[in-house]
């Protein structure tokens, strides 16, 4: 008899979610995102809650622990709270956002608030992972023009609306390999920002090998956030991140690294690791990081076709699922130790985290979002750049293929059928486009693996952050 | 409550009323670059509804 090893209705699927993780028991209500810690008995009850009458749900508890001390005015006590509850809205919360998921999308689309350049579709790196093949996309090697980028810029501006922040990512292929047209496009922009009304935010995404003084000055000074890429371990890092002779890069740009860091002030920062079929057991390279010094960390299983040897198995899911959990734990226990650091993945604010509209609307590829070629060409984002039917038109004449942009304008998270009864979907929002693409050949279809790695953090974001508040409480 | 502890977070019902300003980051867009997900992104609306 449910819920001690029956089956959940498809009722309370689609509006709970429990879990048990780092000795807590943990209650989603899906539909109002509130997030509950809870006792055994409400554990149970609550996933027992609704499958009988209140005579039932509560004779079945009692008898599950009646010999471990508990009563039955605790059993009885415990079934009020959660009336009390779900009559206040935050648990057991119907979901009301299904039918107007289109129009709260709408209410977000409209208007262009990022781009990503691609100043360079070339690299001074050889990295066989690279989901934009060593920087060429699949294509030649080219560098961004000042005018092209200065077209991009206007377009940017153009297209916003009343958008007043404004995204720009200096990205590669190795940015640093055109870093003349990124300072002068920079300058541009800092010319016109105030006039337009508008605040430049940048980020210089780098592999790191031509950082100098006037890099690091520059970005310190510039950028709102720098992505370094760095795998980990030297070992690790060093198996794919060689150069064009076949060395490694770790020791080169790990110096560079934390210079770079060291004078940021305490201005964003993420240090990006992949890991692959090689290195499931990327704690270790975490570990190597925190060592390094860094604490904004980043780490992001590989993009690849399922065949690539270092693609991520079925095999390996178990352990990198596994590695998720230790990290929260790591977490934590630096945390109290007074050496706290962050993991991009863990980063969440439940008091003032994304609204609802966020929460459908999803990344905003091919519609806020999109990737410019250093031939002006738009892309719905970065990944698809490379993939000519994605091609949405270019920097001077504007988005022309509408149908392709009305596809990622069509895409929230009840457009996907397998999301509509996934706990996680306000969480991850539908998941990423490009990722959906190459692993079913539809942006609308599902990465099913990312899933399982996304519910997974998104658990242990949640377990660390009601850890957070009960240690705040603490002291 | 002595069962049920509700950590405090920000409704998403209430959200719908003052919501989608659209200010905020794209989602991928500045740091991981290969995995799309909401839940880690800042709100920037300086009209939020407050509790």
């Amino acid at each position: 008899m449910p819920p001690f090893g029956g089956i959940i209705s498809v009722r309370r699927i689609l509006m709970i979610h429990r879990y048990k993780l780092g000795g807590m028991n943990v209650v989603l209500d899906i539909n109002s995102g509130a997030v509950h810690a809870v006792d055994d008995v409400a554990y149970d009850m609550i996933g027992a809650f609704g499958e009988g009458s209140r005579e039932d749900v509560v004779g079945g508890i009692f008898q599950k622990y009646k010999d471990s001390g508990v009563t039955l005015e605790d059993v009885l006590e415990c079934y009020d709270e959660i009336e009390e509850l779900k009559r206040a809205g935050t648990l057991f919360a119907p979901d009301t956002f299904a039918d107007m998921a289109g129009e709260l999308k709408a209410r977000t689309s409209g208007v262009v608030k990022a781009l990503c350049l691609h100043v360079a579709h070339t690299c001074n790196l050889n990295c066989e992972y690279c989901f934009a093949s060593q920087g060429k996309f699949h294509g030649e090697r080219a560098l961004m023009s000042f005018e092209t980028g200065k077209a991009a810029l206007d377009f940017l501006v153009a297209n916003s609306g009343s958008r007043r922040n404004l995204e720009v990512d200096f990205f590669g292929g190795e940015p640093l390999m055109n870093f003349d047209v990124v300072k002068r496009l920079v300058d541009y922009a800092r010319g016109i920002e105030k006039e337009a009304g508008k605040r430049f935010r940048f980020t210089l995404t780098t592999n790191g090998v031509l950082i100098d003084d006037e890099v690091i000055d520059f970005a310190n000074r510039e950028c709102s956030n720098v992505v370094l890429s760095l795998d980990g371990r030297r070992e690790v890092h060093d198996r794919f991140r060689v150069d064009y002779l076949g060395n490694g890069s770790f020791d080169k740009i790990v110096p560079k690294f934390r210079k770079l860091v060291e004078r940021r002030g305490g201005k964003d920062y993420y240090m990006r690791g992949t890991f692959t079929h090689f290195n499931p057991d990327f704690l270790k390279d975490i570990e190597t990081m925190l060592d390094l010094g860094f604490t904004e960390l980043s780490m992001e299983p590989v993009v690849c076709a399922e065949g690539d040897p270092y693609a991520l198995t079925k095999e390996d899911l178990p352990v990198v699922l596994e590695q998720y959990e230790k990290l929260a734990q790591l977490l934590i226990k630096r945390r109290r130790e007074g050496r706290p650091f962050t993991f991009y993945h863990y980063m969440i604010d439940l008091k003032g985290g994304p609204c609802i509209y966020k929460r459908i609307s999803g990344c905003g590829s091919g519609t806020e979002y999109m990737a410019v070629t250093p031939w002006g060409d738009l892309y719905p984002c970065h990944q698809f750049v490379g993939e000519e039917a994605f091609r949405l038109g270019d920097v001077w004449h504007g988005v022309t293929n509408k149908e392709i942009q009305n596809e990622f304008a069509s895409c929230n998270v009840y457009a996907r059928e397998e999301c509509r009864d996934c706990w996680a979907r306000l969480y991850c929002s539908g998941g990423c486009a490009a990722n959906a693409y190459h692993a079913t050949g539809s942006v609308k279809g599902i990465y099913s693996m990312g899933c399982e790695l996304f519910k997974k953090r998104i658990e242990c974001a949640i377990m660390a952050e009601i850890e957070r508040e009960a240690e705040e409480q603490d002291s | 409550m002595k069962h049920i502890k509700t950590i405090e977070t920000r409704n998403l019902c209430e959200s719908a009323k003052n919501g989608g300003c659209g200010e905020c980051q794209t989602s991928c867009q500045s740091a991981c670059k290969t995995s799309c997900g909401i839940a880690n992104q800042k709100c920037e609306n300086e009209k939020k509804e407050t509790k």
